[in-house]
């Protein structure tokens, strides 16, 4: 069941230059799903638009979500602000989230890229399967590194060589010759792109995980759609909404 | 106390609608409001076939409102009368449907198939969508086409016509007017404003058609002012919209002259500020005392 409503902000702090990793005290941590995201709105009533931001961690108890996300403009720079106990108003939990049972006994890669990766985070905590998690960052703020590492084998590729593979997640993949049944990603549009090749290479599967530019968050405004190899069943034309019928998506079923 | 309002014969439980666009066809928001709770579901934009719309970007967010150029992506009429008409007679609201077309046969064709289908009150043609190259617009720029859609449209609707007009004209009394003479049962304004984004730091525009409809509370001043000229300037009802995001905004085009309004861009900001609306309308009457809401309507004290 979606829902808004204002919760509260449980801890904060600066992950990386311009990423914040920030807890939220929410009933919505019930019932959310690796792969889900929630709509983050601002206090600041000339910025109307939520900002879709991916579940990056549920606790233990179910009582809270985690959100890592990149100070991209002024809404999430108001965010990084927040401190404990001031209240935030979120819409949740929505998408259709990872298909983590589909990995069930299967050697699997799950790959994050940049802002990209903090989704991957509570996929690998979830996910029974052989996990190989392929991470790629710009530099040696590997923000995340170390709650993946409780959870499979870690592998990193920085764009500046800094930690591990120079070069980005394909690159890793190649330099530790790795290889998988299925892969979970998330990330910008090249690297989906580069992995909705190799998976079609491979002849694997591939869910990747994608974002656009939203406004309701709930597939009532046509926002945030993707081109569809296949007429899409709500549209009836080769769209899909990201909000709702992703963000996960088959990466052959998306034209990107 | 009474909260009706009637348009062209046809009644309403109560003032508050969905601007067309913003609601779908009522599915995805049935989650957070109650739609019966509802004066009129205003639907998407439907043509006679499926339209896939625009690239993307397609929205974008402006000082105090936002751009869309979504460019009516639809599933069209056949869907449309398969799935949404079944979904929408489920509950206790009126239901008016936009139309859309790119040729007058095109609208022609939708209105024919809407005949067929007695639960929808209304039909509400869609001659302002800035986002399309062909049809839409072109009709709701020039008086003279205007005045020709509507009177070929009108010719072939079994429902009442509302015609929904564009504020991108220099006089908009002067469509109104034409409209109102060439049969139009009641207007809905105001459609988005066309504005431009530019992303100074990437150096393209923000949506990939350029240009897009502006809404949101920011053109809330520009709404009520046209909606205020247009009530004064014909005797059909007037559904007013145009960043409404609480009651007062309601009741302040009410006042100015509408029969009705609609809630568009303010659902995504807040998914049940249509069911707030309604109670804060309800709250506003008993607090001043107004027996019907009817005497709201053009009340402003000149």
């Amino acid at each position: 069941m979606k829902e808004k409503h204002t919760a509260r902000v449980l801890s904060q702090k600066e992950a990386a230059p311009m990423i914040f990793d920030m807890w939220i005290e929410t009933e919505l941590a019930k019932q959310a799903l690796p792969g889900q995201f929630i709509c983050v709105y601002t206090k600041d009533k000339s910025a109307l638009l939520p900002r879709p931001i991916s579940i990056c961690e549920v606790n233990e108890d179910k009582t809270a979500l985690r959100i890592v996300y990149r100070i991209a403009g002024q809404g999430t720079k108001e965010f990084s602000s927040y401190q404990a106990g001031d209240s935030i108003a979120i819409l949740g939990t929505l998408g259709n989230g990872f298909p983590k049972d589909k990995a069930v006994g299967k050697k699997v890669f799950l790959m994050g890229g940049g802002i990209g990766v903090p989704p991957i985070l509570q996929l690998a905590k979830e996910m029974d399967a052989e996990k190989q998690i392929i991470v790629g960052y710009r530099d040696g703020n590997l923000f995340l590194k170390e709650d993946l590492d409780k959870y499979g084998r870690v592998y990193v590729a920085t764009e500046d060589g800094s930690v591990g593979t120079k070069g980005n997640v394909m690159d890793a993949i190649a330099a530790e010759a790795l290889e998988a049944d299925m892969i979970f990603a998330c990330g910008p549009m090249p690297m989906l792109r580069a992995i909705k090749r190799y998976a079609e290479d491979k002849g694997i599967d591939a869910y990747i995980s994608l974002e656009e530019h939203m406004a309701c968050g709930v597939g009532a405004c046509l926002g945030c759609v993707v081109k569809t190899s296949e007429v899409d069943h709500h549209s009836h034309v080769h769209n899909a909404r990201i909000c709702t019928d992703g963000p996960v998506f088959e990466a052959k079923e998306v034209d990107i | 106390m009474n909260m009706q309002t009637t348009l062209a014969g046809v009644t309403f439980k109560n003032p508050v609608m969905t601007a067309s666009g913003t609601f779908g066809s009522g599915m995805e928001y049935a989650e957070f409001v109650d739609l019966n709770k509802l004066g009129a579901v205003v639907t998407k934009g439907v043509a006679n076939v499926p339209w896939p719309g625009n690239p993307t970007p397609r929205v974008a967010e402006v000082y105090g409102g936002m751009l869309n150029a979504i460019g009516l992506q639809n599933p069209g009429i056949d869907v449309f009368m398969e799935r949404d008409i079944p979904f929408l007679k489920q509950y206790d609201t009126g239901i008016i449907v936009n139309v859309c077309g790119k040729t007058v046969e095109d609208y022609v064709a939708v209105v024919e198939r809407l005949g067929e289908e007695s639960a929808v009150s209304m039909l509400e043609i869609n001659v302002s969508c800035p986002n399309v190259k062909e049809g839409a617009i072109a009709f709701g720029q020039k008086a003279d086409a205007l005045f020709d859609i509507t009177r070929e449209v009108k010719k072939y609707a079994k429902q009442p016509i509302i015609m929904k007009l564009s504020p991108n004209v220099t006089d908009i009394t002067e469509m109104a007017r034409a409209a109102e003479a060439a049969g139009a049962d009641a207007l809905s304004l105001i459609n988005t404003l066309t504005g431009m984004k530019i992303d100074v730091h990437k150096r393209t525009f923000a949506l990939a058609n350029k240009t897009g409809g502006m809404s949101g509370p920011a053109i809330k001043p520009i709404a009520v002012r046209m909606v205020y000229q247009t009530a004064k300037a014909v005797k059909i009802p007037i559904i007013g919209m145009g960043g409404i995001s609480n009651a007062e905004d309601a009741i302040e085009f009410i006042l100015a002259g509408a029969s009705a309004i609609s809630v568009g861009a303010m659902n995504f900001v807040n998914p049940y500020c249509t069911m707030e609306i309604v109670q804060g309308i309800e709250d506003y009457m008993r607090r001043y005392n107004v027996e019907n809401l009817t005497d709201l309507i053009g009340a402003v004290q000149e």
